[in-house]
């Protein structure tokens, strides 16, 4: 395979350019998606290639883009809506959770929705209110959606083009911070990586690091630093949080006995409560120390001046690893 | 001219109350106006024994639909075979003539989700509950038929007056209007969105007038007659699917009707609305009023009326007999659909489910 060198939002773009040459059923939607090849640019080009019947400006309508992809993707094309912001997804959370995860449970099977819901996420850009929370939980809390987020553009496109030919929904979150932070290699032509598996970035054994999209990078720096100390850390990272890989998990933490989990979304009701759940449920007699959480706060996002204290930082995700590992 | 070309404040009859032809009869033959007749009675009776059953905790919360049969069977007959049809929750009328066995529709408000399977070649969209939720889903099917150029296929969606008033409503309207899709948009305005009145809903005069925000067609229809329902339904299907030079496909159909009973048969409508106004509507009910039309251009008399009503109620009794027969849902099912395949956490609660049911027995769930 010939590669090339592609930061996240590249990726993002070559995966959809990837997919729609190979399908004719494959079409793109949203607000400034056309023309104007996404206000990050992940759809740039893609109208010039397509044209206006599978790059489609739409209105500036959330619960309109989704829920005609909705109507679109009952009838059996593959619509990819994106939604500009996460935050502005609200406004069609009601098509999300009453039709999007719903249809197939409804139907028994009749009618499936092949389409893939995709925004960019989380903070750290410093992006006005609204533009940087971390709110994946309430779509993996939702039975009959997909949750992937990814962390490499490797990954980004192997990712995108298996959420597109999954025949169910899936909410495809893009951290935004990570966007165009480095490059990585990526195959120019099509290839998948499997949702629903974790990656193990570093293999370690004194501690088990889980994480995923953009606090990645501070996890594995940190997990860096550590190793000065004598620190032997294993990092995952999850790469869907729904369905999680609960045995790459478990079989992580019965190696190291011990676990922090690291995530931007705030503490409560986050992914990190689940795994330790997880934990606790399959691996107790292995466990040397509690599960510590590095999270984001459970206030409302600050505006900028403030969200480097919010997400969790190098330090912040060290000064955790340090407390699992000398409980 | 089309029946479509006026100003929708100007309301579309054919028939008077008492069955008098007023307006322009559509034209349509002999057998589909029985049918009609014959749709409009099962619909009717169906409804009448659905609220028993409910109200002998047979089945579970029901919409009715009485007084609404004129408006669901007048539009859903002038549907072409490849059309679809996207229903709210209480076109059980509607969605029979789609195909839908009455069977279906009583598993669907008995609880079982296999009410909502669509035999193969129905074209047909499961009930939506959330308010207007339906809407963009429909401009978004018709939009589909439109992108792969299957020009013969429009969409009939249809919704009540509080749904005019929520985002998707908009939404839906507005991007069929901006892609010019082969949409109907059709009103079933019954004057009361549980207990809150039209008048509360817009106060915009009619409902067909939104159709101007939107750069669509709009036109009112007395909804209570069926003639009328169809002959604009029908223009509307037939400009979706091809429309005149300069001529926009989609149309929003505003039905003025009532209905006669409660919002579902949780509700009492006694507390919201005085019996004066009821009895007023009670007066259009479409079925005599399309009756003593057939009867008058001697379509129908006292026999083939004898012959119809033996045949609905035995339909009813039939549809009623299989539905409780039928083998009550796997409790596995629940498992089953969520995705194309379980995933590993569904997997493993799936087998605990099982595991615990092979232990405490299905009395272990069950509350009754």
């Amino acid at each position: 395979m010939s590669a090339q060198n592609l930061t996240i939002v590249q990726a993002v773009r070559d995966g959809l350019y990837t997919e729609m040459n190979l399908d004719d059923e494959v079409l793109v939607m949203g607000e400034d998606v056309g023309k104007n090849g996404g206000v990050f640019r992940a759809t740039e080009g893609l109208w010039d290639e397509f044209g206006d019947d599978r790059v489609i400006d739409t209105p500036l309508a959330e619960s309109g883009i989704i829920g005609t992809a909705v109507g679109m993707a009952a009838m059996g094309l593959k619509p990819v809506p994106e939604i500009q912001f996460s935050g502005f997804m609200y406004p069609g959370f009601d098509q999300i959770v009453s039709h999007m995860s719903r249809f197939r449970t409804r139907t028994r099977g009749r009618y499936t929705l092949p389409m893939v819901l995709r925004a960019p996420y989380g903070g750290g850009i410093r992006a006005p209110e609204s533009h940087s929370e971390s709110k994946e939980m309430f779509y993996a809390h939702e039975a009959g959606l997909k949750v992937v987020i990814p962390s490499t553009p490797y990954d980004t496109k192997g990712l995108l083009i298996s959420a597109i030919r999954d025949p169910d929904p899936v909410v495809f979150l893009e951290p935004k911070l990570i966007y165009r932070a480095f490059r990585g290699e990526v195959p120019e032509e099509d290839y998948t990586v499997p949702i629903g598996e974790a990656a193990v970035r570093r293999e370690g054994s004194d501690v088990s690091v889980f994480t995923y999209g953009a606090m990645t990078r501070p996890t594995l720096e940190a997990v860096e630093n550590l190793e000065e100390e004598g620190i032997d850390a294993e990092v995952v990272d999850l790469r869907s949080i729904s369905p999680l890989d609960r045995e790459t998990i478990v079989e992580s933490f019965k190696k190291t006995g011990r676990a922090v989990v690291v995530h931007e979304a705030p503490k409560t009701g986050g992914l990190g409560g689940e795994i330790t759940a997880i934990i606790q449920e399959e691996a107790l007699l292995y466990q040397e120390a509690p599960v510590k959480r590095v999270a984001g706060y459970d206030v409302p996002y600050p505006l900028y001046a403030l969200e480097d204290y919010y997400l969790p930082s190098v330090a912040r995700v060290e000064d955790g690893i340090r407390e699992a590992v000398n409980f | 001219m089309s029946v479509l070309q006026r100003d929708p404040q100007d309301q579309v009859r054919v028939l008077d109350e008492d069955g008098t032809v007023v307006g322009e009869v559509p034209d349509i033959d002999d057998e589909t106006l029985v049918d009609m007749y014959r749709n409009m009675r099962l619909a009717r009776h169906f409804d009448t024994r659905a609220v028993s059953l409910q109200r002998q905790g047979r089945m579970g919360t029901y919409p009715p639909l009485s007084g609404q049969e004129g408006a669901q069977i007048g539009s859903a007959i002038a549907l072409e075979e490849d059309d679809w049809m996207v229903p709210s929750y209480r076109e059980h009328g509607a969605a029979l003539l789609r195909g839908l066995p009455l069977k279906q529709t009583l598993l669907y408000w008995m609880g079982h989700e296999k009410g909502n399977e669509m035999p193969e070649g129905v074209n047909l969209f499961p009930p939506a509950v959330p308010i207007a939720s339906q809407i963009p889903h429909a401009t978004g099917a018709g939009w589909s038929f439109k992108l792969r150029g299957e020009e013969d296929k429009a969409v009939l969606c249809y919704f009540g007056d509080g749904a005019t008033s929520e985002g998707d409503f908009h939404e839906g309207l507005n991007f069929a209007g901006v892609f010019d899709t082969p949409n109907v948009f059709f009103c079933n305005n019954n004057q009361w969105a549980i207990s809150v009145p039209r008048e509360r809903q817009t106060a915009s005069e009619t409902i067909a007038q939104k159709a101007a925000a939107y750069g669509i067609d709009g036109v009112q229809v007395d909804g209570m007659d069926p003639l009328a329902v169809y002959a604009v339904t029908k223009a509307a299907l037939e400009k979706a699917r091809n429309p005149g030079e300069g001529e926009g496909r989609p149309t929003l159909i505003e039905a003025v009707q009532y209905r006669f009973g409660a919002h579902t048969t949780a509700d009492d409508p006694t507390v919201y609305r005085d019996d004066e106004e009821v009895e007023k509507w009670k007066a259009k009910d479409p079925i005599p009023r399309l009756e003593a039309f057939l009867r008058e251009t001697g379509r129908l008399d006292d026999e083939k009326v004898e012959e119809i009503e033996a045949e609905i109620k035995q339909r009813v009794a039939d549809a009623i007999e299989a539905a409780e027969s039928d083998p009550r849902p796997e409790p596995s099912d629940m498992f089953d659909y969520a995705y194309d395949e379980r995933t590993p956490e569904i997997q493993a609660q799936y087998e605990e489910f099982e595991a615990l049911r092979e232990k405490v027995g299905d009395e272990g769930f069950l509350r009754e």
